[in-house]
């Protein structure tokens, strides 16, 4: 089954194009990484699946919604971790987690439920009544991804989810992503090589907003005829830039 | 609910911060003590605790400016607000969430204030709770203008313009600390043009009885609130698809 089907997704900003005539499919369940350079358009692409940006034109349809016409249908089936933190600082980490359950119009009931369940699955039960501004960068992420993974979304936008983070930090968060496989679709941008790898099941590389390539990690170093995956990363995109 | 549940968010990220419990209760309260004790040795009419408590309590509202733009800046910069964009909160709830909780504190710093008048001397009166009344008026117009600065100004750009500029704009114009005649010409006519000394002689005239002289004052301040509100939503939503 397609949850998201992009056709022609484009956004320009003034005479910037940040995305460049985008189309892709992601099955559902399955894990997929933008991968690019600075400016190559994975967070603008990310901010209109999410609906937080109008594409200039074409459309994306996820789970047959469309981002232009179904917002509030597309945002009851999404949550996104956003680059920076994004938790309220002076909250302690269990008020965050009951901000979002509120929002959502959940039970007291429901809200106790998700939460004890969170708490496990991102193992964040030492950190749950401390200040969220005073955790450190690896329990602030983790935080956030129990706080979007709060209203049971179907899709999960992850954006540069280790970024900053020390490698202990990273591989933890990296064995929590996949265990999130297969039961939410998840989109993760990011810049390291190494983490799309080992986590996506197809990897889309994107460069000045165009999309150069979208396979396995496997595939694209066979294509690349590389070695290793950042060989390959590098001769896909070098070959676009000459 | 959902706007009540954010805008509780958002009462408890004031409060908790001990910086805007000092600048939000403290000082105020530390220039009704100061300007008193300086009042009972050089006497100055506009430092007597009936002249300046209305003053102070207007005073004291620009720092619900600088809460409401700090909050907002935050949220737009760590992220919180793009998160919270993609959930189903509306743009009308994240408006009340962020303007509804700061109404009590403005009221509450106003009740503050008047107790310390009312142990420096200040008669309790009917007129003081019509005072508290009518300071929501003025604590829309300077949470209005939190909302506008917040949509537009990142949080180090808010802490100079709310911070320093707005505090010192409503001191100098507002006729608090210093009567606005004895500068008079072009200063005394911008003064009279912007909503703080309207705002002040609206308080004073509430305070001391004279309620003939509310309304015209009143309606500076409403005329005023109304506009900053209107323009503040429009920057907020202007801000919202920006993102």
């Amino acid at each position: 089954m397609i949850a998201i089907k992009i056709k022609n997704l484009t956004k320009h900003y003034r005479d910037v194009i940040a995305v460049d005539n985008l189309s892709l499919d992601i099955e559902a369940g399955k894990l997929v990484a933008l991968l690019g350079i600075n400016g190559a358009g994975k967070t603008t692409t990310i901010k209109m699946l999410s609906c937080l940006t109008k594409p200039t034109s074409g459309n994306a349809y996820l789970f047959e919604k469309s981002i232009c016409n179904e917002i509030l249908a597309v945002k009851s089936l999404i949550a996104i971790s956003p680059q920076e933190s994004a938790v309220a600082p002076n909250l302690t980490a269990r008020e965050n987690l009951k901000l979002i359950c509120g929002i959502h119009n959940f039970s007291k009931q429901k809200t106790e439920q998700k939460i004890n369940e969170l708490v496990a699955l991102l193992k964040i039960d030492s950190i749950i009544d401390r200040k969220a501004g005073k955790l450190s960068g690896g329990w602030q992420r983790r935080l956030s991804i129990a706080m979007a993974l709060i209203s049971e979304p179907k899709i999960l936008f992850l954006d540069e989810p280790t970024l900053g983070l020390d490698v202990i930090a990273r591989s933890d968060l990296w064995n929590i992503i996949r265990s999130l496989k297969d039961k939410v679709t998840i989109i993760l941008t990011t810049h390291y090589m190494e983490e799309a790898e080992s986590l996506a099941d197809k990897i889309a590389i994107m460069a000045n907003g165009r999309l150069l390539l979208y396979d396995t990690a496997e595939n694209i170093k066979n294509i690349a005829k590389a070695e290793n995956f950042e060989q390959a990363f590098i001769t896909v995109v070098k070959g676009v830039q000459k | 609910m959902r706007m009540l549940t954010f805008a509780n968010r958002n009462a408890k990220e004031i409060i908790r911060d001990p910086l805007n419990l000092f600048f939000g209760l403290g000082f105020p309260l530390v220039l009704i003590l100061l300007l008193s004790a300086i009042q009972a040795n050089i006497p100055v009419e506009l430092f007597k605790i009936d002249s300046l408590t209305p003053g102070v309590t207007v005073f004291g509202l620009s720092f619900m400016t600088l809460f409401s733009a700090t909050i907002i800046a935050k949220d737009r910069n760590s992220s919180l607000l793009q998160r919270l964009y993609t959930s189903p909160l509306s743009a009308i709830d994240f408006i009340l969430g962020y303007t509804l909780p700061i109404i009590p504190i403005a009221i509450a710093q106003c009740v503050i204030c008047y107790v310390v008048a009312f142990v420096l001397g200040l008669t309790p009166t009917l007129n003081v709770l019509w005072a508290i009344l009518l300071i929501i008026p003025v604590s829309l117009l300077f949470i209005s203008l939190g909302l506008l600065f917040g949509s537009i100004l990142n949080d180090k750009q808010v802490g100079g313009i709310c911070g320093a500029l707005l505090t010192n704009l409503s001191a100098w114009l507002s006729g608090i600390w210093f009567d606005l005649n004895l500068v008079g010409g072009a200063f005394k006519k911008i003064a009279y043009l912007l909503p703080f000394v309207h705002a002040v002689e609206m308080e004073r005239s509430v305070l001391a009885g004279d309620y003939s002289n509310i309304l015209p004052h009143l309606l500076w301040v409403l005329g005023y609130s109304i506009v900053t509100l209107v323009l503040s939503v429009v920057l907020f939503l202007r801000q919202m698809k920006k993102q």
